[in-house]
This record gives structure tokens, sequence and C-alpha cells, in this order.
């Protein structure tokens, strides 16, 4: 069983590897091993997620492969109810992302490989328990995109007035300057907690205040620009809009999600007094994301930077649910990166699927389009409701918990963000509804008569796939709640709840910074 | 798969069949809906049958449930499954409510559903969305249940968003029309203003007691202290909640423009049950607004502007759904300020009565409506009360239940509301008093020149005729309900102990008939001739008939705001993030590195000598440092 996870982990690497090997002159042999590697690493995602403990809250599937003994390095993968439920994300949307890149027709061999490569990136940030493999895995993520935008991505002239090369230097240079900066964090970890073990940094180690007081704010804001934080975020709705299909459905999906995995998996549990003392400025980022950039998504004409604007405003209510720093919240927040991925991955696949038949993707611009289109406009509709949370859909619960957790922190502070919070969902299908009403509904213009359904089984598959994960865990959202609030209680907010007493005791032993009780 | 087994039961014959029947009215619908979309979008018929059959199921367990209660006492309390649980605060259950308040709403809902679905099946006739219509339908049958068995505030929550999302669905339900299309958004954000209200009211509430169940809250209340301001604030959030479902002033603007979906909609959904799902809803928790003086002044006040407003628009309206629009939005200002002035059990009462006969008289507009071909404005019918008796007749009884003339159900309900105002609040009650004459004009208005005087369409009238029994019949029905209704007295009885004021005097009795009576004579004396016109009323009114012609201008204000206010933050934020942080980030960046480099190019001088110097800076430094230290 533990084995399985590493396979699950690294079964798109092997696949790219292999990849290599292949004729590029065969791109539907190549597409076959790519859904092949992402659909069986989903498959084992699946049994481990059936097979996952749910009364534990620890790590569980631990594999270890010595790495650099002398370092303390290991390949260690193990997954507690956090990342469980961050790898069925990736396992969903990299399977389906791999589904409808059937649109890309140059260089399919170069793209496949990139994209699995990303996707192990992806998860293997998600899997990793170990410091150093968790900054390897995220810097493989981070580099494919660069390509897979540069070489096959596209941006129509908008007011924005850049070319797809500015979008994707400009979103590389951002999150490699993050990546930077999270880096100076977590060495600083490193050298004052003395392992790279996550797990052990986790239970074992107590770091003094004065590292977690300037520690924090570098793990914060360094992952705080994957995660599109404000004013970190700019780079995402332009990056967006110029990456194919299956890229924006990775990045505003999964990858965007690596930042506040970050956030959760090591900046909360290692620095909980840094994360108490920079919580309320957490929340008041977190309502510039939710109002600033749904506000942002209003005047938008480009379908993508709607979504992609809307996407940084529900990033918002993630950074919201971790800021209030109890199980409630954070389970919220987690439920919510969940239910995001997914809706946000659906989104962005319906847009590729017009946009590739219509090279015009510009609201104003269609009109009527469910007439032609009723299957992809149906989706449309469920995708745009299940993002305004609308309950039925995983993002409605998620988003309770995080109004919940953080109405239950208490203080003034966040019970204005709470209220900031809830207007946000009238933002939120202010823009929403308005996009699909213009290209959607009214008039049917005969000059997109050309438009094709998804009729065929393989054509409506992904889109219903995704669409079914939503419905379930909207329907039960026990489903992953039961696991992540388990991890959640014992990983963090324990941690931030025993902090003042360790700190007490930590005080004696200040001088080598750090104690081992 | 246990909860599976648990919603539908292992064993049929046994005592467990009552406990899943609830469960089965709730999911039978939603079952329809699914597999109407995912199997039988093709089968048109299959598919109506499919909704119809599912509606009649409800229908007949509810009314089940009603009778094991009303006759014989018997009660379920089916175990609630715990939906989601975090942490030690949150608990949320997914239970059912089953007291005599639910069962009495369950039995409106599925009744007046059955009539209208089966009337679908006519006026939808040949409809390339058949389907569809049919699938919305039951998905709205399912969430409106849904709240009407709720027994927690996140639960009801839910549901009221799924009734949201399928309005929306049913408004928009001609989506190539811009005008539904607009509609359908308008009334989603419409109501959805009115949610934000409520959730932050569910919060407040939550944050003090600890729990969403009504029933633990309910005994809990007195024992928390909480402050009179707290409670007045929690009261007015969740009404907001109330005063966007039930299109109260200032959130009403979303209804008249919802009757751009097809006509059973508008009867189904848009008059009979959701928007009474505010009503309900304050009847619901009507021990928490009752404590709080401040809050029923509010919500009394707010439902009596509405009441009186709505009615002096419809005075001034020409399409046929409209003035029923209006005519709902003030009959449901009624029942808010039944709820008010602390009366829950009339507003339940005004609440059953109106959804008999306001589905009727939509009913009877759609059959109209057909007759005519698509027609809706009252200026080019006339005279057809010769060409469609049966909606003539059904549409005359249901005018003069709306009226509240005796002994029709109408009288019956609204007497109590306006009896309890007289006692209550003698200001709000003369509003009242006032809207009940504006009623009986505005419908008699409507009656007189639809069906009277001479047509002012001969092509039109020549090829009307009455419309199949599919439609005829739910007519007759419903307007069979809207005799009877009220005769039941025990209705508010079987509510909750009866008010105290019943024993009213027969003078007061007698004066409010004539109310109706007198509207009717006026309105009657305007338009009851052969060619009769708004002219005589206008001259009258001056300014004041432009004023309710325009509906107050609201659409116009609201419309400036968004426009304006929403505008220009939102263009403010759009050009604050391209202009300043995109080009302050990037340009930041750049800048840096730029900086960076040319520090560092400073050291590269290409001189020997100060390279040497360099190197024998950094070993003495070395030195020093391995040697002195």
């Amino acid at each position: 069983m533990a084995q399985l996870l590493t396979i699950a982990v690294l079964l798109p690497l092997i696949a790219a590897f292999v990849l290599f090997l292949f004729p590029a002159n065969n791109p539907k042999a190549i597409r076959a091993l790519a859904i092949f590697a992402t659909g069986v690493s989903l498959l084992i995602t699946l049994t481990l997620f059936a097979g996952f403990d749910r009364t534990k809250s620890g790590y569980q599937f631990v594999h270890s492969i010595p790495w650099l003994p002398s370092y303390g390095c290991s390949l260690k993968f193990g997954v507690d109810g956090i990342s469980m439920t961050l790898l069925l994300l990736v396992g969903f949307v990299s399977f389906c992302g791999s589904f409808i890149s059937s649109e890309i027709h140059e260089r399919e061999k170069e793209y496949y490989i990139l994209f699995l490569v990303l996707t192990t990136g992806i998860s293997g940030t998600f899997a990793t328990m170990d410091l150093f493999f968790f900054y390897f895995f995220y810097e493989l993520a981070v580099i494919p995109m660069y390509l897979l935008i540069g070489m096959w991505g596209s941006l129509p002239p908008g007011k924005h007035g850049r070319t797809k090369e500015y979008a994707t230097m400009k979103l590389t240079l951002y999150l490699t300057a993050g990546a930077v900066l999270a880096l100076i964090g977590l060495l600083g970890i490193y050298f004052v907690g003395g392992t790279l073990d996550i797990e052990r940094l986790q239970h074992n180690i107590w770091l003094a205040r004065s590292t977690q007081m300037w520690a924090f704010p570098c793990l914060l804001f360094g992952f705080g620009f994957l995660a599109s934080m404000w004013p970190f975020h700019t780079w995402s709705p332009l990056g967006y809009a110029a990456a194919p299909t299956a890229a924006s459905m990775m990045h505003a999906g999964v990858l965007k999600k690596l930042g506040a995995y970050g956030i959760i998996r090591l900046a909360l549990p290692l620095l909980p007094e840094g994360a108490r003392h920079w919580a309320n400025l957490l929340a008041i980022l977190a309502c510039f994301n939710i109002l600033y950039a749904g506000w942002a998504a209003l005047t938008q004409k480009d379908w993508k930077f709607v979504i992609g604007y809307s996407s940084v405003s529900h990033m918002g209510y993630v950074l919201l649910g971790i800021a209030t720093l109890n199980v409630v919240g954070v389970s919220g927040a987690v439920l919510l990166m969940f239910a995001h991925g997914v809706m946000a991955a659906l989104t962005f696949s319906l847009i590729g699927f017009f946009y590739h038949q219509t090279h015009n993707r510009f609201v104003p611009d269609l009109s009527g389009l469910a007439r032609k289109i009723p299957f992809i406009g149906t989706c449309m509709v469920m995708a745009v409701m299940a993002s305004s949370g609308l309950p039925g859909f995983a993002n409605f619960a998620s988003e309770v918990l995080v109004f919940l957790g953080s109405w239950q922190q208490g203080s003034t502070l966040f019970r204005v963000a709470t209220i900031c919070a809830v207007w946000g969902i009238v933002v939120t299908a202010t823009y929403l509804l308005r996009a699909v009403r213009t290209s959607f509904f009214g008039p049917f213009d005969e000059k997109w008569s050309m438009l094709k359904d998804a009729v065929t089984f393989k054509q409506k598959f992904p889109y219903a796939l995704l669409l079914a994960v939503l419905l379930t865990v909207g329907f039960y959202p026990r489903l992953l709640t039961d696991i992540i609030k388990q991890s959640v209680a014992t990983s963090i907010v324990n941690r931030l709840s025993t902090g003042n007493e360790a700190n007490a005791a930590s005080a004696d032993t200040a001088n080598n910074g750090r104690t081992t009780p | 798969m246990n909860h599976l087994i648990y919603l539908y039961g292992t064993d049929w014959g046994m005592g467990q069949f009552p406990i899943c029947s609830v469960w089965m009215i709730l999911f039978t619908p939603l079952v329809a809906a699914a597999l109407i979309t995912l199997l039988t979008g093709r089968q048109k018929g299959l598919s109506a049958a499919l909704s119809i059959g599912a509606i009649l199921i409800s229908f007949a367990l509810s009314l089940r449930l009603f009778l094991l209660f009303a006759l014989k006492g018997i009660q379920h309390h089916p175990h609630p499954i715990q939906w989601l649980v975090v942490g030690n605060t949150v608990r949320i259950n997914f239970g059912m409510t089953t007291d005599a308040l639910a069962l009495l709403m369950l039995l409106v809902v599925t009744g007046v559903g059955s009539a209208i679905h089966i009337y679908s099946l006519g006026y939808m006739k040949g409809d390339p969305g058949f389907s569809r219509f049919f699938a919305c339908m039951s998905l709205f049958t399912f969430s409106m249940l849904g709240i009407v068995i709720s027994s927690n505030f996140i639960q009801i929550f839910i549901f009221w968003e799924l009734v949201g999302v399928s309005s929306y669905l049913l408004i928009g339900y001609w989506f190539e029309r811009p005008s539904a299309a607009d509609a359908g958004n308008k009334a989603f954000l419409t109501t959805r203003i009115g949610d934000v209200g409520m959730m932050l009211g569910i919060l407040l509430l939550w944050s003090h007691a600890h729990t969403f169940e009504f029933t633990e809250l309910k005994a809990k209340l007195p024992t928390l202290g909480l402050p009179v301001g707290t409670l007045a604030l929690i009261g007015a959030l969740i009404f907001a909640g109330a005063v966007g479902k039930s299109a109260q002033v200032p959130l009403h603007v979303w209804l008249p423009d919802a009757m751009e979906g097809p006509t059973p909609v508008s009867a189904l959904i848009h008059a009979a049950t959701m928007v009474a799902a505010g009503v309900y809803m304050l009847c619901r928790i009507s021990w928490l607004i009752l404590p709080s003086q401040t809050a029923l002044w509010l919500i009394a006040w707010i439902g009596a502007i509405t009441a009186l407003m709505a009615a002096t628009i419809a005075i001034a309206q020409n399409d046929i759904k409209r003035i029923l629009a209006y005519s709902t939005l003030s009959q449901l200002g009624y029942m808010v300020m039944a709820v008010g002035l602390g009366g829950p059990t009339q507003a339940m009462f005004h609440l059953t009565t109106h959804a008999f006969f306001k589905a009727l008289l939509f009913l009877g507009a759609g059959s109209v409506i057909i007759a005519l071909h698509h027609e809706q404005d009252i200026w080019k019918m006339g005279g057809l009360w010769k060409k469609t008796p049966i909606t003539f007749w059904t549409f005359l009884i249901g005018t003069l239940a709306l009226a509240g003339v005796p002994p029709l159900s109408g009288f019956y309900s609204k007497d109590e509301i306006l009896l309890l105002a007289i006692e209550r609040n003698p200001m709000l009650f003369v509003m009242a008093v006032a809207t009940a004459f504006l009623t009986a004009y505005y419908m008699g208005r409507e009656v007189f020149v639809v069906f009277f005087g001479k047509p002012r369409d001969y092509h039109a009238y020549d090829h009307a005729q009455e419309s199949p029994w599919v439609m005829t019949l739910p007519l007759i029905f419903l307007a069979a309900l809207s005799i009877v209704a009220g005769w039941y007295s025990k209705v508010p009885d079987f509510l909750g102990p009866p008010h105290e004021a019943q024993r009213h005097s027969s003078l007061l009795t007698g004066g409010l008939i004539l109310v109706p009576l007198f509207g009717f004579l006026v309105a009657a004396k305007i338009y009851w001739k052969a060619e009769p016109s708004d002219a005589p009323v206008k001259v009258a009114l001056g300014n004041l008939w432009t004023l309710v012609e325009n509906k107050y201008y609201f659409d116009e204000l609201y419309h400036w705001i968004i426009q304006y206010v929403q505008g220009t933050i939102a263009i403010v934020c759009d050009v604050f993030d391209r202009w300043i942080l995109q080009r302050l980030g990037i340009g930041g960046l750049s800048v840096g590195t730029g900086l960076l480099g040319r520090t560092v190019r400073l050291l590269q001088t290409g001189s020997i000598s100060g390279y040497a110097f360099l190197i024998g800076l950094g070993v003495t430094v070395i030195i020093y440092y391995a040697v002195v230290r």
C-alpha cells in the first residue's frame, strides 16, 4: 500500500521519460500514454482514498527512499487528510486535462512531456514529507508552465496590451520571486530546526519566537505569490489568458493551490506564533482578494480574464479561511481548494471548448451560444453556479465553513472580513451571470453557426466527470471534511493552541534556538 | 450505502414506511429531474410523465401524512442525517420537520404544484425545450419542499438558494429572448442581496447559541439573555432573506420582471409557492421574531408599505400578467404585515388561500394568452367572456376571492389580517384597507377590460377558443379550492391556539365587506364600457399616474446605482490593477534586478591592480579570521 502512493506520484514523471523514447510522429500513441499515466495515477489515488484510515489524523502510506543521508534528506512520501484531498484534486484535474488536450496539434511530444512533469511536480509537492523535496517539486511544477504557455499559448489582443511572451515571462518572474522568498524562510527553518523531515518539524520541534517572526512572512508572502495573494496576483489573470486550455486548468485548478498548501502545511504548523502575529494582515489581504478582484472581474471582456480574476477572488476565501487559524476555517479553506480547483478546471476547459472553434472568447462578441452548444452551455451554467457557491456543489459547503470559521474567530476585524466575504458572493454571481447572460443567452448570432457541440461520450466525459465530482462532494461533503478536519485539528490547531506553554518551555533553551520536547 | 437504505427504507410493509415517506416526498421530484436531464431529454412525453408522476406521488404522500396527523394526531420524527460536522461548534444536520405548519405547506406546494404541472402539458405543448421545462419544474418542486421540511437554518438556506436557482432557470427559460435572460439574472441577484443578510443573521445567531437547529434554538433562546439590540438585529437580518424571496420593498423589483417566464412558472413559483417561502420562513421562526418589538415593527411596516405601494402600481399596468404580479406583491405584503403584527397564523392562512386563487388567476391569464396566441396586452383583448367561458368564470371566481368577497376564501383570510391590524396598529389598518380597496379596483379593471367591452383586435378575437381540458381542468380544481378553502375555519386553529381577538364586532366585518364592493363599483364605472380607457383616471390623478405607471422609478434608481456606483468601483479596481499594480510589480522586479546588475558591474573594472587589491584584501580578511579569532 505504501509504495502505491510513491507510484501514483512518480508515474507521470516515468511516463514523461518513456515519452522521450517515443517517435514524435505518432501523436495518438503519445496522447494515449499521457492519458493512461494520469488515469492510472488517478485510479491509484482513488484506491488510496478508499483505503485511507478515516479515524487517524497522522500521515499514512508513508514510504521513504534515502537520498542524501548525510543531510538527513530522503525522498519520503506520505499523506494526511489535507494532502489526500489535494492529491485527489490533482488526479482528477490532470486526467481531465490530458483528456481535453486533443486540441494541441503541434509538438505533441514535448507538450505531453511537460504536462506530465508538471503533474508530478504538483502531486509531489502535495505528497512529500521532506523539506528539500518540497522545494524541489515546487520548482518542478513552476518551470514547465513557462514553456507550456510560451509555446502553446495564445493571447488575443485586448486592453491589457500584452503578448503571450510578456504574460509567460511575467508569470515566471513572479512565481520565481515568490519561490526565492519562500526558500529563504525554508532555509531558516532548516538551519534553526535542524532537520528536513516535515513530520518531525511539525511535532517535535518548536522554533524560537524570533525565528518564527521573520520566517513566517517569508513563507506567507513567498507562497502568497503563487496563491495570488493581493497585491501579488497580477500575473494570474494574464497568465491564464495566455495559457493553452489544459495549462490554465492545471494552473488555476491545482498549481495555485500549492501556494495555499505551502502556508497550511509549513507556515502554520511550523511557525504558529508567527501565524498568530500575522493573521490579521492576512485577513485584510484576503478581503482585498475577494472584493477587489471581484470588482475587477466585473469590467473584464475576455472570458479567461473574467475567470482569471474570479479565481483570484476565490483564493481570497481560501486565505481568509487560513487566517482564522481555527479548525472550521482552515478545514473550509482546504475543502475550498479542492472545490475551486475542480470548478476552475471545469470552467477553463469549457472556455477552451468553444474558443478552440470560435477563436474568439470576448464576451460581447458571443451571443446565444446555448442554442448551438446546449451541452456545453448547460455545463457552463452549472460551473458558474458552483462558482457562485450554490448548494449542491462542493463550493457551498466550503464557503459556508469559511464564513463560520471567520465569524467564530470573533474579533471585530474578522467580523468585518466575514461581511466582506459574504458580500463577495453577490459580486461573484454578478460578473459570472452577466458573462453567461451575454455570451450564452440572448439571440443566437449566425456568425457562430459553425460551432459544434460535444456529442460523443468521449467529448462529454471530462466535463461530466468534473461536474460529478463537484456534485458528489457537494451532496455529501463529509466524504472529505471528515479526513480534513482531523488533520487540521492535530497538525495545525493543536500546535497553535499549545503555543503558549511550549513557548514558555522554549524560553529556557532559547540559546540554541530550538527545543525537543 | 447505509444512507440509501435509510432514505428509502428496507421494510416497506412495516411501520418504517411513514418515516421514509417524508424522504420520498422530498426526493422523488429530484430523482425525476435527474432522470429527465440524464436520460429522457429526447422523449418529451416520458419527461412530462416522470415530472408529473413525481409530484403526484409527493402529493399523495403529503396528503396521507397530513390526514394521519389531522385525524389521528400521528406525527413522525425522522432521524436527521449529519450532513457536515467540523470541530465542536459546527454540526449541520439534514433533518425533517413534520409539524402542522410543515404539513399544511407540503400540501399547498404539492397540491397547487400538481395542478400546474398538469396544466403545463397543455401550455408548453410544442415548445422545443419541453423536457428542460419539466426537469426545472421538478428541481423547483424538490427545492421548495426542502424549504418546507428543513429543520435548521443552514438547511433552509441551502434549499433557499436552490429555489433561487430553479427560479433563475425558469424565468430565463426562453433564454434567447434578451428580456427573459435579463429577468433571470435580475431575480437571482436581487434575491441574493437578501440572502447576504440572511446568512449574516444566521452567523450572528449561531455565534451566540452555537446551534442551527430550530427546536434547540427555540428552547435555548429565552435562556441566552441576548441584548434587545442583538435580537432585533438578528431578526432584521434574517428578515432580509424574506424581503428578497418574498419580493418586499426595497427588493421587490425582480418579481414583475419574472413574468418573462412561462405562465405556469409565474403561477407556481412567482405567485403560489416560492415567493411565499419568505412568509413561511418567518412563520417557521416566529419564536425568534416575536420577542423583539423592533423587528416586529420593521416587518409590519415593510409589509404594509409593500402592500399599498404594489397595489397603486397595479392600477396603471397594461400587461395581464404584470397586474397579477403586482397584486402578488401586494398580497405578500399583507402576509408579511400579519407576521409583523404578531400573527403568523393569520399569515399562513392567507398564504394558503392566496396560493389557490393566485395560481388560479395566473393559469386563467395563461389560458387567455394562449387563446390569443401569446398576446399579453390587456388593451388588445376585450369581450372574451363568450369565447372562453370556463376561463372567464374561473377567473372571475379568482378575482372575487382575491378581492375578499364573501363567502370566497380570500374574504376569511384577509378579514383575519385586517382585524389583527385594527387591534394592534390603526395606522397599518388604514393602509391595509386602502390596499383592499385598490385590489378590488385593479382586478375589476382587468376583468372588465379583458373579458367585456368590444373586442379590440378582431383578428385575434375571431381565432380565440377555449383551452383544452388539460388546462381547464386545473382551473376548475383551483377555482373549487378558492371557494371553499376559507370555510374550513379550522385551518388557523390547526396551526396553533386561536387568536384572542376573534370575537370581532359584526359591524366591522360588515364594513369590510363593503370595501371590495366599493372598489368594484368604481372600476365598473370607469371600465365597464364598450370601449374603456385609462383616460379619465389619468386626468384625475395627473402626475401621480406618471409616478405609479413608472413604478416609483425604483428600476431607474437601481440602474443608476449599479451603473455609476458599482461601475465606478469596478473601473477603479481594474485601472488600478492594470496601471499601478502591474507596473509596480513587474517594474519593481526589473528595476531591482537592473540596479543589482549595475552594482555588481561596478566591481568589474577590468583593471588588474584593482583585482589584485581585492584579492589581497580578501586574503587578509580570511587570515585575520583564521588566526586572530
